[in-house]
């Protein structure tokens, strides 16, 4: 064993105390906020044997609700593709204004990001039950709410994506007397179109997902499905039309994710 | 003492990174193992820990093998064997004295270990350690804002504070500059004579290997071809270790020495 | 052939490409939109947008705060508190996950992938329908909506966490277990301190996620903020709806700024 006393000075330890304040802080918040909630693991476990009648019930899965529900399947993928389609329309404008480097005016750029975040704060789901109400209930409010939705996700990538190319290109354009327009069309797009189009397709991915639900608050698509079935407590029912949802959109993914790969 | 008895490694990709190797290593000893990169040295070195486990033939430790040790027995053999790597190997976020400190885990119980409640004891080693290498002032400074030299030192300090019995380098100053270097390679003769720890050392430098070791080993193709004084270490048999003559870059260089 | 006849060749091929790419895309449109049940907009569309817009400009002011039960703060303090709770919940299932999912950490190839698979299904459920599912194993309210939030950010984290883990320097791992280190000390000395800033910085991400989902889960009875809007929407008092989305939009923004700045910081 090693003689352990120090020749020289210890130096000064740091103290531990502001850590542990950190995290005793934190545990509070989260001990309230269960508090608050009424977060209960006994109502949990209490009421596990419902947990357990609900995964009981829902075996086997109603496979002939598949078919039935087949049309409203089709109408989502639709509602999908359409308010994707429209938010990227949306989004060019939107990007180029967001984008520190394209425009010189900078309240105008940040005007344009400031009412890209609030937009972005609003859930999809909010979104549709508001279109819900005003345009009623139909797929249309779903398109809508998605295409706003859209705009959120491919305008905020793209506009990264746009402040984060290659100078010389610009350069060169502004060097041969290009106007903005051209400066933007030969300079910008070829640099970042490979991008736009690839988050335009993860968007549509998110939006596969969300329009299996928007059904829930009126605005078209399987989640009227979802609805209907967990009214009448049909969990065969609930469950087919999970793993359906699941197929559908691991489908998507992987031929999204397919193109994505070949475009970047 | 340290014993290799017929050992082979075949890689699954079929490259043979040790051929049918023979060695006893005595205790106290300072051995340098040469040869080019790819020769098998850090198979050699990390055979001996197990961090490899060899295809054939067997290792023993002061008479334990640990080529068939347990799980346990393994811990137990590691826990007196210190490693020093090239990339230093530090957790870079974490204190230096955490660093030093995590060379006693093996010497506790593992509750105790992740609540990070090391004895006294234990604490004093790590500080002992850290000032025998001069930087027990950077205890508790985060090991990333250290430079090369001193992390290197640090991981110097886990071994004495492990109170290792062998220390196993690979290549410990590859990353390091001829200063530091010498700094490294002093302390690490400092730890062998003081505290008769064996000290088993791969470099790359030939002339660093003649200058520090008591024994030099050279390997080619995973095969022992050199064993032997730095004194029988002719350049003639550094030209038959490599295959050819010395490069520039396989010496230090006297005037940094 | 001439290097012309070439050029003409390869830019014919490229032509022909983008018209089979032109052709598909104006077939899937076709199909998109031709079954598309356009029932027509219902008249009300405009007075209610006009009325919407309304309530924007002069929001329900009073019903920020109430004495007295229902309120604009108790809604967006309960989705807060969902999230938070949630979060907490998440973390704690996802960190052995992600950890059993990290291809380096284990040393079979099936383990890990079946740990991966475990994730990816938890992360194609929406958060929603775990929602609904809990409502009939606990009843309506926040805890349903929380369990939901906790389950359904596990896929996300667990990949994320995996992720980080698969991403880090395998020499500090290695080092702990020369000294003679057992796995959960290879872990918490070698693993846990490089990755866990990279775990935190997922979780704040995810955080800012699960804030829109709290203000969601109450649409479908699950507690927050929600519940007020879904009842102001049918009862088609806009100027509360207007209050409520003001609402909701301050916090999220709040949170937002909060959580990138920490994630910057750790970063």
């Amino acid at each position: 064993m090693m003689d352990t006393k120090l020749n020289g000075p210890l130096p000064a330890k740091p103290s531990r105390w502001p850590f542990y304040f950190f995290l005793i802080g934190l545990f509070a918040i989260v001990l309230i906020s269960a508090i608050y909630i009424g977060a209960n693991p006994l109502t949990f476990i209490q009421n596990s044997d419902n947990m357990v009648d609900l995964f009981v019930r829902m075996f086997p899965p109603a496979w002939s609700y598949i078919a039935t529900t087949t049309p409203a399947m089709l109408e989502t993928i639709r509602m999908a593709l359409l308010g994707t389609t429209i938010g990227m329309i949306f989004s060019i404008p939107i990007m180029f204004l967001c984008a520190r480097n394209i425009f010189g005016l900078r309240w105008l750029v940040e005007l344009s990001r400031i009412g890209l975040n609030i937009l972005r704060t609003i859930p999809d789901l909010l979104l549709a039950a508001i279109f819900a109400a005003i345009l009623g209930f139909s797929p249309l409010a779903g398109i809508v709410a998605l295409s706003i939705f859209s705009i959120g996700i491919i305008a905020k990538l793209s506009f990264e994506a746009i402040e984060n190319i290659d100078n010389g290109p610009l350069e060169s354009m502004t060097a041969v007397g290009a106007n903005k327009l051209q400066w933007i069309a030969f300079g910008v797009v070829p640099q970042i179109l490979p991008h736009f189009v690839s988050y335009v397709l993860y968007t549509f991915e998110i939006n596969i997902r969300a329009a299996a639900i928007l059904g829930l608050v009126g605005a078209g698509g399987i989640g009227v499905f979802y609805d209907r079935a967990l009214g009448f407590f049909a969990y065969d029912q609930v469950l087919a039309l999970i793993l359906y949802t699941l197929v559908v959109v691991i489908i998507i993914d992987l031929i999204s994710l397919k193109i994505r790969e070949k475009l970047l | 003492m340290i014993e290799l008895n017929d050992v082979s490694k075949v890689y699954s990709n079929g490259v043979k990174g040790l051929d049918d190797v023979n060695l006893k290593i005595n205790k106290g000893e300072f051995v340098s193992i040469v040869g080019l990169s790819g020769a098998g040295k850090s198979t050699l070195l990390r055979s001996i820990n197990r961090l490899i486990d060899i295809s054939s033939g067997d290792i023993k430790i002061d008479e334990k093998s640990i080529t068939s040790a347990s799980e346990k027995q393994l811990r137990l053999i590691r826990r007196d064997i210190g490693m020093i790597f090239q990339s230093f190997n530090l957790v870079k976020r974490s204190s230096v004295l955490r660093n030093v400190l995590s060379g006693r885990v093996a010497y506790n119980n593992t509750l105790r270990t992740l609540l990070n409640l090391f004895p006294q004891k234990d604490v004093d080693l790590a500080l002992k350690a850290l000032e025998r290498v001069n930087i027990l002032d950077k205890a508790y400074t985060r090991s990333s804002e250290l430079s090369g030299g001193q992390q290197q030192r640090v991981s110097i300090a886990r071994t004495l504070a492990q109170e290792a019995k062998i220390i196993l380098a690979d290549e410990p100053t590859a990353s390091l500059d001829p200063v530091t270097t010498k700094q490294v390679m002093d302390d690490l003769k400092k730890i062998n004579t003081e505290d008769d720890v064996t000290v088993i050392i791969n470099l790359h430098f030939v002339d660093l290997a003649k200058e520090y070791s008591t024994r030099i080993v050279g390997l080619q193709a995973g095969k022992v071809v050199f064993d032997g004084t730095p004194e029988e270490a002719t350049p003639e048999v550094f030209e038959e270790i490599y295959g050819r003559s010395l490069k520039e870059d396989e010496l230090l260089g006297e005037e940094n020495l | 052939m001439s290097q012309r006849d070439q050029l003409k060749k390869a830019r014919a091929r490229k032509r022909g490409k983008i018209a089979l790419i032109l052709i598909g895309l104006i077939a899937i449109y076709v199909w998109a939109i031709s079954g598309i049940e356009f029932r027509g907009i219902q008249e009300t569309a405009g007075p209610v947008t006009k009325n919407i817009l309304k309530g924007f400009i002069s929001p329900d002011w009073s019903y920020v705060y109430s004495p007295d039960g229902e309120d604009l703060i108790r809604g967006l303090l309960e989705t807060l508190a969902i999230a938070i709770a949630g979060i907490f919940l998440s973390i704690i299932l996802a960190v052995p996950v992600g950890l059993w999912a990290a291809k380096n950490l284990s040393k079979s190839f099936i383990t890990s992938q079946s740990g991966k698979g475990v994730l990816s299904f938890f992360r194609t459920l929406p958060d929603i329908i775990l929602a609904l599912l809990f409502i009939k194993v606990v009843g309506p309210g926040a805890f349903a909506g929380m369990l939901a939030l906790g389950i359904g950010a596990m896929g996300m984290l667990g990949k994320l966490y995996a992720e980080e883990v698969e991403a880090m320097d395998p020499g500090p791992v290695e080092s702990i277990a020369a000294v003679g280190g057992n796995k959960l000390q290879q872990l918490a000395f070698g693993v846990i301190p490089q990755v866990l800033p990279g775990f935190i910085s997922a979780t704040l991400y995810r955080f800012e996620i699960n804030m829109r989902s709290a203000a969601t889960l109450g649409l479908i009875g699950a507690g927050g903020v929600g519940t007020a809007l879904i009842f102001a929407i049918q009862g088609r008092s806009w100027d509360r709806v207007g209050i409520i989305l003001i609402g909701i939009v301050v916090v999220v923004l709040i949170v937002d700024l909060l959580s990138s700045a920490l994630r910057k910081k750790i970063t």
